[in-house]
């Protein structure tokens, strides 16, 4: 006889979260003006950066692609009950699969060496978060706990291989030699093939591989038994037991395929982007698949609308550290954290209130 | 005289539940009143009201003659009302007096409110027969006594009124008397007590007055020694119901399930299950009677294939498959379970009915090829087992957690009747379910007898053991006490439920 009734689907999944993010923008906007900048010209600034040209769409669809992966991969580990706060190493640690395979395999010719290279990523990724998921399932560590340390032993090791191990002899910036055979051209390059200017930026075809990957999330969550099983085992796992689902099993596959979609990732940045391996090339887009998550209500199409706000704000925010150099770009980070904040921990701030207003207009 | 309790045109909505509609009652001084009701039919709300967890809607309280306001649980305790939930609200660690005066500790100091509360406590476990050593450890006593400490609670903080919310479902035959016993002096010492219950001989044996709740309202109030169960049972489900299950006598056929000296122990070493054998054969419905927590659960989960057991074996069809712990493999092989607690495990409340209808059997083939999931033949399946066990609203799409037990329970039957097992394992199969329900449950199960299938049941309504049972178990601490026909009386049985037994003498 619980006293709390539901939302229609269109609030739960529309109103809330876009109501959260305006009050995150607002908190963000008072942050500006304690600065001492006026936050709707920074507002607008930041609209305009992002949407006002091709070059900004671009650019903030290049953004997308990764908050996408990141994105998908919270979901799929959130719909086992599983939080992997470990997208960030598992990106980084994808890296290494990229590079091997975009450097090591070059004597091969590209149509084999770029899916060699993504393949790579993914299983480099997802061996990074399927030890976590081992170590919940078989030992009991909570993923929570792991993942996050995960990320720092990915840092550590990863800066040393990218420092003593690929950083080319008497180079001074700390990355890897260029990958040539396994380099993924950006849009303007492959324009330029066929006489088409597109605008100078870095977005490349992974875009369509991130997509491809939110479909094939869909697909497997709602259209398949292993999906069925996951989501049996986030939502109840006594009755996942009694269904004769081993929990232990589904918690380390949904890891890999979690790690999996982090570690596609590195197509983007590290076979075309910067055609390197750069070090600390994720720069937090782990972190903020998080909240693209959180945002987009763990499902594939809510990721991608998500994804593509947040492309916005790192887009915009970037234009605005140019034209505002009082704003740095960590303004981004402060309104994804407030994000978190409210979509996260205080998810169930507006509910109670939403719900007295439905269930009084229900009368 | 003023009575003790007056509620005048309570009405409460949830959302569009209309939990209580208009209910006007009043409760006499120094009586037992009844409120009797299926489940969801506003007990529980009109109750939680009176004690201040809920505001109403509308309406008026009054306490012996009193206009009043009842805010929060301190409120209606200051008032004098006290409640005994169905769940103990105990904390296991304290000893009973520690437990007792939680809440009115009285200071920083906590030594001289307990010193206080034993001598209070002494005089009321003489004055009502509540004996409990005050200074036993709450988590430690049998659930019965834990009942007591509960009462002597309320009592304590002076309640002159006493709500019990279904208090007889976790005791056994014998631990329900002495309930009744104290109930009946608190009485005749002029307190007023109000006993919430689904089931009609309880009332009949203590009550003085009955209230029948149906869908949110009062449809009557009855002087209990001028009704009968039949007229109860009428109001309550708003046509005739037939109490008594027909059936005939059983043919019992050849052995299908063989449990063989089985025995399972906790993570800390205990025996749930001590050396437990028996057998259920085709065409006969066997009963294991107990209170809950003998480990019955336990034993179900083993032979389900869900745990392991420490020793012994159970044999399906010829097969040893203790060992294997594999549930899909035994629901291959014919095994079919309707769980014990259908909230938690039968089916997954945030699933819309359909995916909940396929829970444990979403690995056939007929459901997808390979690995895939077919969303269309899934709500095909949830659409048929809805019309082969009516259950309502037949709508595949609805999330499970909005039907009501009874529908829930009717769908979890469908999926694992409807599977065709040769052996049908079936734990609590009515409980938190309305009578109309409990009819067409225990109708299915004869069906599925007399179609030569082997049923286990466990359930802890001994009523619904002898009604259905061909064959009688008693499970206490573990083991089987004993056999008995489904004719066994109830004394005797209550007397194995109690772990007394003359077959060990």
């Amino acid at each position: 006889m619980a006293a709390r009734g539901d939302l229609p689907a269109w609030v739960d999944i529309g109103v809330i979260p876009l109501l959260n993010l305006t009050i995150a923008l607002v908190v963000a906007g008072l942050v500006v003006v304690i600065i001492g900048e006026n936050p709707f010209q920074a507002l607008s600034i930041m609209l305009n950066g992002a949407l006002g040209s091709l070059k900004g769409w671009s650019y903030m669809t290049y953004y997308a692609t990764n908050f996408i992966f990141t994105g998908l991969a919270v979901a799929v580990a959130f719909h086992a009950g599983l939080f992997n706060i470990g997208g960030e190493g598992q990106a980084y640690v994808a890296g290494l699969g990229a590079a091997m395979a975009g450097l090591g395999l070059e004597f091969l010719p590209w149509w084999l060496v770029i899916p060699s290279a993504i393949i790579a990523s993914a299983a480099f990724g997802a061996f990074w978060a399927w030890v976590p998921g081992y170590l919940q399932a078989k030992r009991g560590s909570h993923i929570v706990i792991t993942t996050i340390m995960f990320n720092f032993i990915a840092l550590s090791l990863m800066s040393y291989l990218i420092n003593h191990v690929f950083r080319p002899l008497g180079k001074m910036s700390v990355e890897s030699r260029a990958i040539d055979a396994g380099y993924i051209p950006s849009f303007r390059e492959l324009g330029r093939m066929i006489g088409i200017t597109a605008p100078n930026t870095p977005l490349n075809p992974v875009i369509f591989l991130a997509l491809m990957s939110a479909f094939g999330v869909w697909y497997l969550l709602w259209r398949t038994k292993l999906g069925y099983e996951i989501r049996t085992v986030g939502a109840n796992m006594d009755a996942a037991v009694y269904a004769g689902i081993r929990p232990q099993r589904i918690i380390m596959i949904t890891m890999a395929i979690s790690g999996g979609l982090a570690g596609l990732l590195a197509a983007n940045e590290v076979l075309s982007a910067q055609h390197r391996l750069v070090l600390e090339y994720v720069q937090g887009a782990g972190f903020v698949g998080i909240a693209v998550a959180l945002m987009g209500r763990n499902h594939p199409f809510g990721i991608i609308l998500a994804a593509m706000l947040f492309g916005m704000l790192y887009q915009g925010g970037t234009e605005l550290s140019f034209e505002r150099p009082l704003i740095s770009r960590d303004m981004i980070v402060v309104i994804q954290g407030l994000v978190i904040l409210f979509m996260g921990a205080l998810e169930q701030a507006f509910r109670p209130a939403l719900l007295r207003y439905f269930a009084r207009a229900g009368d | 005289m003023t009575p003790a309790i007056e509620l005048i045109g309570i009405d409460k909505r949830f959302g569009e539940v209309h939990a209580n509609n208009n209910v006007t009652l009043s409760i006499a001084q120094g009586s037992i009143h009844g409120i009797i009701g299926e489940n969801g039919a506003g007990k529980s709300t009109l109750m939680s009201i009176l004690f201040g967890f809920y505001a109403a809607d509308k309406g008026e309280i009054k306490v012996r003659g009193e206009p009043v306001k009842i805010r929060s649980s301190s409120d209606a305790i200051a008032l004098g009302i006290g409640m005994v939930h169905q769940h103990f609200m105990l904390v296991d660690p304290f000893t009973v007096l520690e437990n007792v005066v939680l809440g009115a500790e009285g200071g920083a100091l906590i030594g001289p409110a307990l010193d206080k509360a034993r001598a209070e406590l002494n005089r009321l476990s003489h004055e009502y027969e509540l004996d409990v050593d005050p200074d036993a450890i709450v988590g430690e006593l049998p659930v019965g006594l834990q009942q007591r400490v509960e009462i002597l609670k309320a009592l304590f903080k002076g309640a002159e009124v006493l709500i019990l919310d279904e208090p007889t479902g976790v005791l056994t035959p014998d631990e329900a008397d002495h309930l009744f016993r104290i109930l009946a002096t608190l009485r005749d010492q002029g307190k007023t007590v109000i006993f919430i219950t689904h089931k009609l001989r309880e009332i009949m044996a203590i009550t003085d007055h009955v209230a029948v709740m149906r869908r949110g309202e009062l449809v009557a109030d009855f002087e209990t020694a001028k009704t009968n169960v039949e007229d109860l049972a009428e109001a309550m489900v708003g046509r005739r119901v037939l109490l008594r299950v027909e059936k005939g006598p059983s043919q019992p056929g050849e052995v299908v399930l063989e449990v063989k000296n089985v025995s399972w122990a906790d993570r800390i070493g205990v025996a749930r299950v001590d050396n437990v054998s028996f057998n259920v054969r085709k065409g006969e419905i066997v009963g294991i009677a107990g209170v809950s927590g003998n480990g019955q659960s336990e034993l179900l989960d083993v032979i389900a294939g869900i745990t392991r057991p420490k020793s012994g074996d159970v044999i399906f069809e010829g097969k040893g498959v203790g060992q294997l712990a594999d549930p899909q493999y035994l629901r291959r092989e014919g095994l079919a379970h309707v769980p014990e607690d259908r909230q938690h495990r039968g089916l997954i409340t945030s699933f819309d009915a359909s995916e909940s209808g396929i829970l444990g059997w979403h690995f056939e083939e007929s459901l997808g090829r390979g690995f895939k999931l077919d969303r269309a033949k899934v709500i095909a399946r949830g659409a048929e087992e809805m019309a082969q066990f009516d259950v309502r609203p037949a709508n595949p799409l609805l999330k499970s957690a909005k039907f009501s037990g009874g529908n829930q329970q009717k769908l979890i039957l469908a999926r694992e009747i409807g599977s065709n097992p040769d052996l049908l394992i079936v734990g609590q199969p009515t409980r938190g379910v309305d009578i109309g329900a409990i009819e067409f449950i225990h109708r299915r199960l004869i069906e599925l007898r007399d179609q030569g299938k082997a049923i286990l049941l466990v359930s802890v309504e001994l009523d619904e053991i002898r009604s259905l049972s061909d064959r009688i178990l008693v499970m206490f601490a573990g083991r089987v006490m004993g056999e008995r026909p489904g004719t066994a009386d109830e004394r005797e049985l209550g007397l194995l439920m109690a772990g007394v037994s003359k077959d060990a003498a």
